[in-house]
């Protein structure tokens, strides 16, 4: 089985190059990448020619900290649904975040949710489990058995582990191991009941507000855990200025740690809360512009290293409430590469250093074979024309949810087709 | 004579000749409820629902009274041992009240913003009687014309909002109204008690009183507000009656003639002194009183209003 994927402009994310050619696809992976034109198209047998009409090919984009509401909350996503919604969003590779309602913290729930992503979802799901046991910060969880049965990394989500023993004991032991750990830096005492970022709008709104230094101060002492135990560390958000300098400081001293950051944080800002409405409530909140452009910069630089749509599906009733009241987060597999293109269009990032934000150095950091156009990688690719407007009707997205803070709003870039280990699995217009 | 606001949820939304509008028609309510007979139609045949989801006493009290006087059917709703209790939304709750077709509905409720959701889903005009930390309109309308009474004018004054500015809805809702007026406003409070980034607001921020009130023509004090305060914010009521607390030796620093107001309950002792609270020649707190039954009269006439016209616009609409 040979396809062959002419007339595209790659986007190679390794490189940082674009470049018009082609890719030859043979059992599920790349076998040629040719950026000189083809003579001819004959060898390959008839409807294996894909002509891309010179739009964009990239790698499959490998999100990192999807939360898919199985188990516990299959209503507001499920597998299924939200395989769909990747696949439509040139999501190939899904890492799922173990904040369930039970949240996966044992081997077995590990391997019950494995076997039903992999029945359940078009595009690859990998999970993450819980650092400690129920995310309540007290004992770590068995981080040995939980790597034998397929977890690519360990974290509590937006539970900060409180107690510095707990967590200093359990980099110590995932170091042992090599296991990637993923911390959300944030000081909770700070933060406790905050729903935005305190300033100006906050104090109009009458809404409780956190310091953007609360990030700071999270990330400090995480940072000081990881110099103590030498631990692979992961800050999941990264949305402040602030909390830039010393994450340049820690790289440049060497020490095994990356940061993320949503496309949420990128995109929008504070003031888009506007009269209360709580698709824009996330967590973090939504930072000032200031900051804002700061993490842009950032991610464009390579100091912050991985964007993340950081899907978080919440039902309309869990939506429909005083802002205070309202669960945060929102949905993003579908919005993720319209959302970031604002951002090449912006002028603020190339398409390959998108890519590689969005798909190379995720899949480096866990250790996975995707997010390279290059010969031997999967061929998991994302076709997409990065011009294509439309305004986005939430009552379209294929997630169960439909909390989306883009509703209505005009967007540029569409997928055109999403295939996983060489296989087709979306086109556009089906 | 201009009010187009088809909801008063916030001073935010209405333009100062709107501010005037009201303040102009109070006045007229001002002088109806001086008389024996108070009696006004203004609202004969309207239904008025008071929901409060947060205990009161004098705002709920001044709302029925209005409501009363302007003729309509007043029924008053303890929300907070409701069927919230029992797990219904606040939507559902406005819904299943929208349904019995009142056409005010007077609305407090401890979330900011909450009073807006409701406003959204009911075809009745909505009151905000006090919506978390967000705003409270009407104190902020019969602050404004305690003041314009007192003063002569509501413009080119100096004045302070003194104490517990973080979590109060008044204190948002006057600086808002002061400041559309173009008055020159102080805030001051303990570093602790003032919200972040309210400079970028265009007041004058005072951590020491006597300095915030030097040359002031009105001070308004604030309750603490303990009940909505999570633990540490003052190190206890004696200093903070020591270095906030409004008494003769402070109000000295402000201009002779300034007047004190405060939106009640007070706190006796602990941000105003007893004496010059009860002081006729400084306090005007119980003026502050009696214009807020003439305020909220004429904020529910004008909604009625409005109200009206847009039914009948819709009415003709429908024959068309």
């Amino acid at each position: 089985m040979t396809t062959l994927l002419t007339n595209a402009r790659l986007i190679d994310p390794d490189a940082l190059t674009e470049t018009l050619g082609a890719l030859v696809v043979a059992d599920g992976k790349i076998t040629e990448v040719l950026t000189q034109p083809l003579e001819t198209t004959d060898v390959f047998p008839a409807g294996k020619v894909i002509d891309c009409k010179g739009k964009c090919l990239a790698p499959g984009i490998v999100d990192l900290g999807v939360k898919v509401g199985e188990p516990g909350e299959r209503h507001k996503e499920s597998f299924r649904s939200a395989g769909l919604a990747a696949a439509a969003g040139g999501v190939t590779t899904i890492i799922a975040r173990p904040d369930t309602a039970t949240c996966i913290d044992t081997p077995e729930t590990l391997e019950f949710v494995t076997r039903r992503a992999a029945e359940a979802s078009p595009v690859r799901i990998r999970h993450m489990a819980a650092l400690t046991k129920g995310r309540e910060g007290r004992e770590m969880t068995e981080i040995g058995f939980l790597i034998d049965a397929g977890a690519v990394a360990f974290t509590d989500c937006d539970h900060v582990v409180t107690d510095t023993r707990v967590l200093s004991r359990a980099l110590t032991y995932a170091k042992s191991l090599g296991a990637l750990v993923m911390g959300h830096p944030q000081e909770p005492g700070l933060s406790a009941g905050a729903a935005t970022t305190s300033g100006k709008f906050a104090s109009l709104r009458g809404l409780p507000g956190v310091s953007p230094m609360a990030e700071r101060i999270g990330f400090d002492r995480d940072m000081g855990l990881v110099e103590m135990t030498g631990a692979k560390y992961h800050f999941d958000q990264i949305t402040t200025a602030r909390a830039l300098p010393p994450l340049e400081r820690a790289k440049r001293h060497g020490f095994d740690v990356t940061a993320g950051t949503s496309i949420h944080h990128l995109t929008l800002n504070e003031f888009d809360v506007g009269d209360y409405r709580t698709f824009f409530k996330v967590k973090p909140p939504l930072r000032s512009e200031d900051d804002r452009l700061a993490v842009v910069e950032a991610v464009a630089s390579g100091l912050i290293d991985i964007i993340s749509s950081m899907h978080t599906p919440q039902d309309e009733e869990s939506k429909r409430l005083p802002f205070e009241d309202a669960a945060s987060g929102a949905v993003a597999l579908e919005t993720l590469l319209p959302a970031a293109m604002r951002l090449c269009h912006a002028g603020h990032l190339t398409l390959p250093q998108l890519f590689r934000a969005m798909a190379l150095n995720p899949a480096r950091r866990l250790g996975l074979p995707q997010g390279r156009l290059a010969v031997g990688a999967p061929a998991d690719l994302v076709l997409f024309d990065p011009d294509a407007p439309f305004l986005l009707d939430r009552s379209t997205l294929r997630s169960k949810s439909k909390n989306t803070p883009f509703d209505g709003q005009r967007m540029e870039g569409r997928v055109l087709g999403t295939w996983v280990a060489g296989k087709r699995i979306f086109t556009a217009g089906d | 004579m201009t009010f187009r606001a088809r909801h008063l949820l916030g001073i935010e939304h209405l333009a100062p000749e709107e501010i005037r509008t009201v303040l102009d028609l109070a006045e007229k309510y001002v002088e109806l409820n001086q008389r024996t007979v108070k009696h006004a139609d203004a609202l004969a045949g309207m239904t008025q629902i008071n929901m409060f989801f947060e205990a009161s006493t004098r705002t709920q009290a001044s709302f029925e009274l209005a409501g009363k006087r302007l003729g309509a059917d007043v029924m008053n709703m303890a929300m907070q041992h409701s069927s919230l209790k029992k797990g219904e939304t606040l939507i559902d709750t406005a819904l299943t009240l929208n349904a019995m077709r009142p056409d005010l509905l007077v609305v407090r409720h401890p979330a900011s913003g909450a009073v807006d959701l409701l406003a959204q889903k009911v075809n009745g005009a909505v009151l905000n009687a006090g919506d978390g930390r967000h705003e409270h309109p009407t104190q902020a309308l019969l602050d404004a014309l305690t003041i314009r009474r007192a003063k002569g004018r509501i413009q080119r004054l100096t004045v302070a909002i003194c104490g517990d500015i973080a979590h109060s809805r008044v204190a948002r809702s006057n600086l808002i109204l002061l400041g559309k007026m173009e008055n020159r406003i102080r805030l001051i409070a303990p570093p602790t008690l003032m919200p972040a980034g309210v400079r970028d607001l265009g007041c004058e921020v005072f951590d020491d009183m006597r300095e915030g009130l030097k040359d002031c023509d009105v001070v308004m004090m604030l309750r603490l507000q303990k009940e909505r305060m999570d633990g540490g914010f003052i190190p206890s009521e004696r200093e903070y009656y020591h270095r906030y607390g409004l008494d003769a030796e402070k109000l000295a620093h402000a201009k002779a003639d300034a007047i004190v107001m405060h939106p009640g309950p007070m706190n006796r002792g602990v941000e105003i002194d007893g004496e010059l609270a009860d002081d006729i020649n400084r306090s005007v707190i119980q003026d502050q009183v009696e214009m807020g039954v003439a305020v909220r009269m004429a904020c529910m006439d004008l909604l009625a209003r409005n109200l009206r016209a847009e039914r009948g616009r819709q009415a003709v609409g429908v024959m068309v």
